[in-house]
């Protein structure tokens, strides 16, 4: 009886272990499997052509460039729109708000982030596209800034939940110093209490712009999917084409071992890539800063 | 001077800067109310016994969306399977077996670069791993598979949360009982972290099921004119269909289109409320 239980114990131990570890394994997994197939485009296609301006695999034409400004633009939109609202309202659910009031937000937000990102794309087709056309009087609705608009709304849920975090965290006697000073309330959040969470504010922001850059269904469905270089500010109202929108549109018709598919794993690997960076810079100012909190507090 | 003017009109200047922060709170709901209303409305209306459980007809353009909403159930139990287990066993290594160590903080960046990778390139991971290099071909299992490996992250971090909740005391006195560690992990911890566990597991699982980018190319069909019969077969899926109804088929009913996003909207906004409610009854419910 006491050999078999810590025999279980020893055995249960060991898997929960490896259970722990298993996270490190997907990483390089998914790492490794973009490298095994998307390394090869490098030898297919030369670095000149693969960075040139002209996406037109039929005819071999793998230049990505309008690839990369679409996803830039679309993304750039997105965060023009999520990182205000977001931050204003983690402000309001974290600072303002009435104890009733957060309990309704908070769940409202987040059944954004739950939204079927298909489910807004197809409202984006039917209603908003439609509007912005003759709203903006343009050829097609299917535009950049539609993508830019629902991206900005798929985005926000992130942005609040991670800012009002870092609000949430902010010690009360911090408060309490500057009102006791005589500051308004105003005054204690944007002089006290933001820049008491700026750490986590910009984390809450690298983390909803890293969203928006990685959306595929949404953008997809409303960009118009025209691979042209968007480096103007009026591109925002023309088609553009992201490159999760292109791998996801181009890999089924694919031939597996083809140029265009390692192509498409390149650029799978260059979301991976960028995704990773994105995530491990945040990640270290929200480290860096419980540190010198730490710090501050012993 | 901007100082003298904020100071002599703070009230004024507090007043309007609330107004303009509840705006923004406000616009920042609505959009969402709107949408789920809309679509309520609008779909509702094509909601009927024979759109819920036939198969579709006339090139998709008539009769029900049966399979797709099938696939859907198939697809989340089917990551459920591989998720929930091995989310929870990690949340359990990082919460009560972890030293605060290299190979800890490496498993936490991990975690977190797993959560932000774009949908698109889990599709493709599970393209060359699942469907290629094991060669389980399109099928649910390597969308499950897929699909479990994007959802591990919200388990994991849900989890772990639940469980770090549970006061340090439960642990001290179950183990000076007699009890072994995985005693009082199973008996003692887990049972009081369980609600927490069950939020961020539906939570997990309701992202899985609205999901389409990850299963395009690893599981789903555009269109199947029978069920799956097993792991190895493709399936139809919510998401998917939604997805090929309104921008690869010409000339498709409007109808159909909007009931096929209410049926997918109401399949997740159940999980959704199903997991706020067990939070919130958890919650007030806890003693400690």
């Amino acid at each position: 009886m006491e050999k078999s239980l810590s025999w279980r114990e020893f055995i249960i131990t060991r898997l929960i272990q490896t259970s722990g570890y298993s996270a490190i394994l997907f990483v390089a997994l998914i790492f490794f499997f973009l490298l095994r197939e998307g390394l090869p485009a490098l030898g297919e296609v030369d670095m000149f052509s693969l960075l040139n301006i002209r996406w037109y695999p039929i005819e071999n034409h793998f230049g990505i460039l309008p690839l990369i400004t679409g996803s830039l633009i679309v993304t750039l939109g997105a965060a023009l729109i999520a990182v205000p609202f977001g931050i204003g309202t983690a402000v309001y659910i974290s600072e303002i708000a009435p104890r009733w009031m957060r309990e309704i937000l908070k769940p409202f937000v987040e059944l954004l982030g739950g939204l079927p990102s298909v489910v807004l794309g197809f409202l984006g087709i039917l209603v908003l596209a439609p509007f912005l056309r003759v709203f903006l009087n343009l050829p097609t609705g299917l535009t950049a800034l539609a993508g830019s608009l629902l991206l900005g709304g798929i985005a926000v849920p992130t942005v609040v939940s991670v800012a009002e975090d870092a609000l949430d965290s902010v010690p009360r006697a911090y408060r309490e110093g500057a009102w006791a000073l005589g500051a308004t309330k105003w005054q204690t959040i944007w002089r006290v209490t933001l820049p008491a969470a700026k750490s986590g504010v910009l984390t809450a922001v690298m983390l909803g712009v890293g969203r928006a850059i990685g959306e595929t269904m949404t953008v997809m469905m409303v960009t118009g999917n025209a691979p042209v270089l968007a480096v103007k500010l009026g591109s925002l109202f023309s088609p553009v084409r992201t490159m999760t929108a292109t791998i996801a549109a181009e890999m089924g018709e694919v031939a597996n071992g083809s140029t265009h598919y390692h192509v498409l794993f390149f650029i799978g690997m260059v979301l991976f890539i960028i995704s990773l960076v994105v995530n491990v810079i945040a990640s270290s100012v929200v480290f860096r800063a419980k540190k010198r909190a730490e710090r501050i507090l012993s | 001077m901007m100082t003298k003017f904020l100071s002599r009109n703070r009230h004024t200047v507090q007043r309007l800067g609330f107004i303009a922060i509840t705006l923004m709170a406000i616009f920042t709901v609505l959009p969402i109310v709107g949408t789920i209303v809309f679509i309520l409305v609008k779909g509702g209306s094509a909601i009927s016994w024979e759109f819920l459980s036939g198969f579709p007809s006339e090139g998709m353009r008539a009769g029900g969306i049966l399979p797709a909403i099938i696939g859907t159930l198939y697809l989340t139990l089917g990551t459920a399977f591989f998720s929930v287990p091995l989310g929870i066993a990690a949340a359990i290594y990082l919460a009560e077996y972890a030293k605060d160590n290299r190979l800890t903080r490496l498993i936490r960046l991990a975690i977190i670069n797993l959560a932000g990778i774009p949908s698109v390139v889990y599709g493709l991971f599970g393209l060359g791993l699942f469907v290629l290099f094991l060669q389980f071909g399109t099928s649910i299992l390597a969308a499950s598979l897929t699909l479990s490996i994007m959802t591990l992250p919200v388990i994991i971090s849900t989890s772990e949360e639940a469980l770090r909740a549970v006061p340090q005391a439960f642990r001290t006195v179950s183990i000076s009982l007699g009890a072994t560690r995985w005693q009082t992990i199973s008996r003692i911890i887990l049972k009081e972290a369980l609600p927490g566990i069950l939020t961020g597991v539906i939570l997990g699982l309701e992202r899985a099921a609205g999901e389409t980018a990850p299963i395009l190319f690893t599981g789903a069909a555009f269109f199947l004119p029978r069920l799956p019969h097993s792991p190895f077969d493709a399936t139809m899926a919510l998401p998917y269909h939604l997805f090929v109804i309104s921008t690869q088929v010409p000339e498709m009913p409007i109808q159909i289109q909007y009931g096929t996003a209410l049926v997918l909207l109401v399949f997740v906004l159940t999980m959704n409320v199903i997991a706020t409610v067990i939070r919130s009854r958890a919650r007030a419910r806890r003693q400690w």
